[in-house]
């Protein structure tokens, strides 16, 4: 009876994924995998290979890494002075790092788009204080400052949420054995935080590699990372299969990254993230 | 005993927000000492501990250890370790490592800290557990383990805050004669807090009592149990009767009307006091022969003794008794004289907690 | 020292703070400039607040995006929540496999999630639109649905709905009176967490909406080259205000609750 239910329960939900997760996969592997006239080809995946691709693919892992960093050497701070300090309301304090992310994403790229413009925001009060003026937009320094600003509560939240985890007692007691609070750090601190960092650091890299909105916003089109050239293969050649090719492509790097990255992970997938 | 002041609390005074959770307290723990703090969970009790500890710093009053002033040093340059409510174990490390972690800082050499843990290790009965991680260890040895951490240390002073709480009672009993063998084979000072009155009595060379921040009673556990200084201890240690009484004058208190012989002096003439009677002190008599007579009105099997209720004198009196009195058995009630326990009476409701100091033993 | 520190440390707070918020203060500094141009400031006026009324594409835009993201986040709340109780029932290998696949959207590149249901769409003959929008938004949804209600499923204590079926409920009985109110919050939060992912959304909308429908975030991106009308902006700071807004009461109600159980933080 009992496992009757359990089937009859999930059904709904296999037939779902079934559909459109699982199929929906085998359809990129299929186009990837086959040319215009439907034969088995490699040539979508080798169209990686070319030099603008290359260098696209190349500069996105560079630029995602360097803003991964970004935001965990942030955040990292954030969250310690979040955990450590009584504030009124401490999730109210977590709320307002959170918050931004309620104005749509696309329009707070385009606001930076304005701060960063050579006659934007940025500059005008640079000038106003007679400093240099910044001519970073439309360069891989503004989209990685688009991904940090972006992704950056991403590592807040599990940072934070990770670190309130640790009894404040296991702090004292690292203390009372005669630790330091540099020790107490190294030691025991951030390597309890361990699962939050990589929920943190899978949060934000893969979708800053994957990123095709913040480098044509702020890139103008100027500078291409492998998200534009897939987005063009499909939007404007409409060619599925070298689109698919190097979707595939893109997929297999988001998978490593993630192995790289699980394999410090003990197991321990931190659900609560919200 | 050697009497030397090991620990010295000076007019400790600590509050949160507007409350005062502990208000001008004294006390001194001497070397090699077994002291409990006893007392309801909010008496202050765990924040004079994390006082000592270093990991609360005092409003007002200083921390003496050995006679130098630490109140300002942090908890990682005092010579004392703490073993914490429910453990803080390093959920990371392994037990080696966890026991390690002291000595390392202190950069002891390799087999120092490998023949350290062995010994640790064996001291609180878990040879061969170096290799395994904390959370596959049940709740006991847990505790064990963060004990053998912080005694690894070697330090002047052990502070245990509600060790045993999370256990249970078999184990709790079990783990209160390993905590005294374990203080006897060290040879060092134990300051332990706890909310259960029978582990305090069980291990304690001295009890403090303390409610609402403030020292009720510090004494041996015969003195706290036998000879409570108010209703509040009275009460909190062990099952009493506690009645509203008369002084009649030296030696003879009124007792629902009774005048009853008991064995203090002092207390002046028709003065207004508490009484405290153990239930195990009350004899039941045939009714001609006691002070009072009343009916019993429940009775219960414990093992070791009955349980009795008796109403007597408008009274219900709590009796402990290896003899046994039906339920409606007309009954005397009898009392020794030492075993009556005269108190003043508290100044006010609020005041149901005077300060005590410390000179009292 | 000890002062300093304190110092220090909201200074940082509030450095990544003014990061965080400075872009959004633009936007509605913006949204008050009467001059149409992004780098004049014309003058206050509040004007874009009355006539993003009557642009009918923006207004078209946002029925669309809320339709969508109520709807998506409604369905995507039902059948995760089944899902999840399913999936709490399951044995471990099944239930391992099942987790893996329901993880695969939330860990994939959008992009690519975006395109493998637009190649399904297309393959299936499907026109794309409001529909396959609204499907894709599901697609995508569902697993954080089962990852808010899953943990809440494990906290609750199985015997409380055998002890319903034991006092005579039936099955279906028992799920809405005891099952269904403990894991509440969970739904709940995954409810809210799917509506504002979908409201959000851009990448996975923009390869499965064809040409017919638009959300304000396809419309905002279909714009940036010519220019942002300034109504979306206005439009933008009232939806933001009303979020603030929300999670202040919010907030509010959630002390209340919390110094009823006596808890000072």
């Amino acid at each position: 009876m009992k496992k009757k239910n359990t089937v009859l329960l999930s059904t709904p939900y296999g037939l779902w994924i079934l559909g459109f997760t699982v199929i929906p996969l085998l359809m990129i592997l299929y186009y990837g995998l086959t040319g215009r006239d439907g034969a088995l080809t490699f040539e979508n995946i080798v169209l990686i290979a070319t030099e603008e691709n290359l260098k696209a693919l190349w500069l996105s892992i560079r630029l995602s890494l360097l803003s991964t960093l970004l935001c965990l050497v942030i955040a990292y701070p954030l969250a310690m002075i979040l955990r450590n300090t009584k504030f009124q309301s401490n999730r109210f304090m977590v709320m307002l790092f959170i918050m931004p992310m309620w104005m749509n994403s696309l329009l707070r790229i385009i606001a930076w788009q304005n701060i960063l413009e050579r006659k934007g925001v940025l500059n005008t009060l640079l000038e106003l204080l007679h400093l240099p003026a910044l001519n970073i937009i439309n360069t891989p320094a503004a989209i990685v400052l688009g991904m940090v600003y972006d992704f950056l509560p991403f590592m807040i939240l599990p940072l934070y949420n990770t670190l309130v985890k640790i009894d404040e007692n296991v702090i004292n007691a690292a203390h009372d054995l005669g630790a330091n609070n540099f020790y107490t750090f190294t030691k025991i601190i951030f390597p309890l935080s361990i699962p939050g960092v990589i929920s943190g650091i899978t949060m934000v890299f893969v979708p800053s590699l994957t990123t095709f909105v913040i480098s044509d916003i702020l890139g103008g089109s100027k500078v291409l990372l492998i998200g534009n050239i897939i987005e063009q293969q499909f939007q404007k050649l409409n060619n599925w299969h070298s689109g698919s090719g190097l979707s595939l492509v893109l997929m297999i790097f988001v998978l490593i990254s993630m192995a790289l990255v699980g394999k410090y992970d003990k197991g321990e997938r931190s659900a609560g993230v919200w | 005993m050697i009497d030397n002041k090991l620990i010295e609390l000076v007019n400790i005074t600590k509050r949160y927000g507007g409350s005062t959770v502990i208000d001008d307290l004294n006390l001194y723990i001497r070397e090699n000492e077994f002291l409990t703090l006893l007392g309801p969970s909010g008496c202050g009790k765990t924040t004079t501990l994390r006082i000592i500890g270093g990991f609360e710093s005092p409003d007002e009053g200083k921390v003496l250890f050995d006679g130098k002033d630490i109140t300002k040093l942090p908890p990682n340059e005092r010579q004392l370790n703490t073993v914490f409510q429910k453990y803080a174990l390093f959920t990371h490390m392994t037990i080696a490592d966890n026991i390690a972690f002291g000595l390392k800082i202190k950069k002891k050499s390799k087999q120092y800290i490998k023949d350290k843990i062995k010994y640790a290790l064996k001291l609180v009965n878990l040879d061969g557990y170096e290799n395994r991680m904390p959370d596959s260890l049940s709740g006991g040895q847990q505790q064990r383990i963060a004990i053998a951490r912080a005694i690894v240390n070697e330090p002047k002073v052990l502070l245990l805050d509600e060790p045993l709480g999370a256990l249970d009672l078999k184990l709790r009993q079990d783990m209160q004669y390993e905590l005294i063998r374990l203080k006897n084979e060290l040879g060092i000072t134990f300051v332990y807090v706890t909310h259960d009155q029978e582990e305090a009595l069980t291990m304690s060379d001295t009890i403090m009592v303390m409610n609402q921040g403030y020292i009720q009673q510090i004494g041996s556990p015969e003195d706290i149990y036998n000879e409570p200084e108010n209703a509040f201890v009275a009460d909190f240690i062990g099952e009493s009767n506690i009645l509203s009484a008369t002084m009649v004058k030296d030696r003879l208190v009124n007792i629902l009307g009774v005048n009853f012989i008991c064995v203090d002096e002092g207390f002046g003439q028709d003065t207004p006091v508490d009484v405290v009677i153990r239930p195990e002190d009350i004899d039941l008599v045939d009714p001609k022969d006691g002070y009072l007579t009343g009916r019993v009105t429940s009775l219960i099997f414990k093992g070791v003794h009955y349980e009795m209720e008796v109403m007597a004198g408008g009274f219900e009196w709590l009796v402990h008794s290896t003899d046994m009195a039906p339920v409606g058995t007309e009954v005397g009630i009898r009392v020794d004289p030492f075993d009556i326990q005269i108190m003043h009476k508290p100044a006010s409701e609020d005041e149901a907690a005077p300060v005590q100091e410390p000179e009292s033993w | 020292m000890v002062n300093f520190r304190r110092f220090l440390q909201k200074f940082y707070l509030g450095l990544v703070f003014l990061f965080l918020y400075a872009p959004i203060l633009v936007l509605i500094v913006l949204s008050f400039n009467s001059s149409k141009s992004r780098s004049k400031w014309g003058g206050f006026t509040t004007k874009w607040y009355s006539s993003m009324f009557a642009n009918d594409t923006i207004m078209l835009a946002l029925k669309d995006t809320l339709l969508i993201a109520v709807l998506s986040a409604f369905l995507a709340t039902v059948l995760g929540t089944v899902a999840a109780i399913a999936i709490n029932h399951m044995r471990k290998v099944p239930r391992t496999i099942m987790l893996g696949i329901t993880n695969i959207p939330m860990l994939n590149a959008e992009i690519v999630t975006g395109i493998s249901l637009m190649l399904l769409f297309l393959a299936l003959d499907f026109n794309l639109g409001f529909f396959t929008v609204l499907l894709s938004h599901i697609a995508f949804n569902v697993p954080y649905v089962i990852l808010s209600v899953m943990p809440k499923l494990a906290q609750t204590n199985q015997s409380t709905y055998e002890a319903a079926l034991d006092l005579g409920a039936t099955p279906l009985r028992a799920f809405f009176s005891i099952v269904l109110p403990d894991i509440f919050p969970g739904v709940i939060s995954g409810f809210l967490l799917a509506f504002t992912l979908s409201l959000d959304d851009f990448v996975i909308t923009h390869f499965t909406r064809g040409a017919t429908v638009n959300t304000l975030s396809t419309l905002i991106y279909s714009e940036t080259r010519k220019g942002i009308k300034p109504e979306m902006y206005a439009l933008s700071t009232l939806l933001f205000g009303g979020v603030l807004v929300l999670l202040v009461l919010v907030n509010r109600l959630g002390k209340k609750s919390e110094s009823k159980d006596g808890r000072k933080f």
